[in-house]
């Protein structure tokens, strides 16, 4: 081959390769704003007061709303958040600041396996320590499956924010004669708070649309729940109750309930993303 | 390095050169600290050999050597910062006002012994609250507002920063965070300061910022600062020891060091004939 025509091919290949990068990037973006697009388009318009405010509709007739499964849902995530926001947070302390490296590499090994766990599978796990012992299906036993779900998420990416911390910050806090866990709790902690606030947001909004774990934990409800021992509507699961479902006016609910739980975790996403564009951070260097 | 002094230190271990001078000005009476026969290893690695070496009060003592001498590990030892690397060992005794610091609580011996690292590192925080870390953690019983100001008055950064102590220390300059990072070592009032090459992350203006501030900060406490720069050494230090592959080569007021070198080393050294 001549000089010039490796040349010809040499920019050929390039361009080809460009142009591919460019569409998937393009295809990975559109997904999204396709998704959001028709949720928008189909769900937008049986969003009003009523589906904020009233219970389901008996079957049959048209109308109701869904404040049962947005309140059941606040509820699981809520207890989902007092059970995955705290191991997770101090066992990523432990593991980036404690742990030798033997320890903390079959940790890590195992969060990373856990976060790999089908939710379904979890959701058997607490249908077998919560559900099954007892009888009944709890709001406990689904919020439980999603506290489960978010250890590892905020385990691993609190340890990778507190890992991040530079080393001279630590000596700078023991130069003065912090201990160990003043160091932790005055200088380290407090220069990874908001990374480390990004991720439970973000593991928050990955487990609000759950919908396997909750199925036979949570179960649904199509009344209010009392307190946290009763099974519980939820959103994700009431959009999978009313998608499969036979009636056009549940389809529409179903698409607005799917509206407002993107919305949510938009929110989330937003809120995460302003708080980390806020305070004095450790510059890059 | 110069072939005559790498077979010197190959060869056999050599007792450091003390002249008379060296020593009637080390007279214990008047040392804040003595390293005496202190051995260190990192793992398997030794890197000091048989230190032994006097602290002179209200003094500024300089540790020089070429790179990986073990300047920053004998001075690393003297706050017990060695212990926040694994597999790091150390033997001997390290006094401090005659108390062996090896056996005290390691927090209390930090407080008295303060440390500036090489790099500028303050807390994500304000200036003030760089400055008041210290204080706050020890639950101190002054005045914050008072103890910040004088702490940054002695580092010499209050004019500076005084009207805006609530903004982030990371706005401020190399020079003016190291001269913060100081102020907050000074905050806890240390019997002794310890520098880790200071000024080698700054500018020439702001290096001369801190020599000018290290001279003065004498009268308040006893100083030991680890220099790759021999003129920065003469400068501003009382005494000087010179370091080499671990083993302390010399060691004498700093004018008789840099003018009559009792070791043929350290004359090669301070002439640039090697590191």
């Amino acid at each position: 081959m001549t000089m010039n025509g490796q040349l010809r091919w040499r920019k050929l290949v390039s361009n080809f390769m460009l142009t591919m990068t460019g569409v998937c990037a393009l295809v990975s973006v559109s997904v999204l704003f396709f998704i959001l697009g028709y949720l928008v388009y189909n769900g937008g318009a049986s969003i009003n007061w009523n589906f904020f405010t009233k219970l389901p509709a008996p079957v049959g007739e048209t109308g109701g709303g869904m404040a049962n499964a947005i309140v059941g849902s606040a509820k699981l995530l809520l207890l989902a958040t007092l059970v995955g926001v705290p191991n997770g947070f101090f066992g990523a302390i432990y593991l980036a600041e404690f742990s030798g490296s033997k320890i903390a590499f079959v940790v890590r090994y195992a969060a990373d396996l856990l976060n790999g766990t089908p939710s379904i599978i979890i959701g058997i796990f607490a249908y077998a320590i919560l559900v099954h012992p007892f009888n009944h299906f709890s709001t406990y036993a689904g919020g439980f499956a999603l506290g489960v779900m978010m250890i590892p998420i905020t385990l691993r990416s609190t340890e990778e924010f507190l890992l991040g911390v530079p080393r001279a910050l630590r000596e700078g806090a023991m130069a003065l004669g912090a201990s160990k866990w003043k160091t932790i709790a005055t200088v380290i902690v407090p220069a990874a708070y908001r990374g480390i606030l990004t991720a439970i947001l973000l593991a928050f909004a990955r487990v609000a649309g759950e919908t396997a774990p909750l199925l036979f934990t949570a179960l649904g409800n199509r009344y209010w729940s009392h307190g946290f021992n009763e099974p519980t509507a939820s959103l994700p699961v009431m959009i999978y109750t009313y998608a499969i479902s036979a009636y056009d006016d549940w389809h529409r609910q179903a698409w607005a309930a799917g509206l407002v739980l993107l919305a949510l975790v938009l929110i989330i996403n937003i809120i995460a993303r302003s708080i980390l564009a806020r305070g004095i951070s450790v510059p890059r260097s | 390095m110069h072939a005559s002094v790498r077979q010197a230190v190959s060869v056999n271990i050599t007792p450091p050169v003390i002249t008379a001078a060296g020593r009637e000005a080390a007279a214990p009476a008047d040392l804040r600290m003595t390293i005496s026969k202190v051995n260190f290893w990192y793992g398997a690695k030794q890197t000091l050999f048989n230190i032994n070496l006097g602290i002179a009060t209200s003094k500024v003592t300089a540790l020089i050597g070429p790179s990986g001498c073990g300047k920053s590990t004998l001075l690393r030892t003297l706050d017990r910062m060695h212990e926040t690397v694994r597999h790091a060992r150390l033997e001997g005794e390290i006094l401090l006002d005659g108390n062996n610091i090896l056996a005290q609580d390691v927090t209390l011996l930090r407080r008295r012994v303060g440390m500036v690292f090489q790099r500028p590192n303050p807390f994500p925080k304000s200036i003030f609250d760089n400055v008041a870390y210290g204080l706050r953690i020890n639950g101190s019983k002054t005045p914050l507002a008072d103890a910040v100001e004088k702490s940054l008055r002695h580092a010499a950064l209050w004019e500076e920063v005084k009207d805006h102590l609530h903004k982030s220390a990371y706005e401020l300059s190399g020079g003016q965070q190291q001269r913060l990072c100081i102020a907050r070592a000074l905050a806890v009032e240390p019997e002794v300061l310890l520098l880790d090459e200071p000024c080698s992350a700054l500018d020439p203006i702001s290096t001369a910022k801190i020599e000018e501030l290290l001279v003065q900060l004498k009268d308040l406490c006893t100083i030991v600062t680890v220099t790759h720069n021999m003129q920065q050494a003469a400068r501003i230090s009382d005494f000087t020891a010179f370091l080499l592959n671990g083993q302390l080569i010399e060691f004498n007021p700093t004018p008789h060091l840099f003018t009559t070198p009792s070791d043929p080393r350290t004359e090669a050294y301070i002439t640039g004939r090697f590191g």
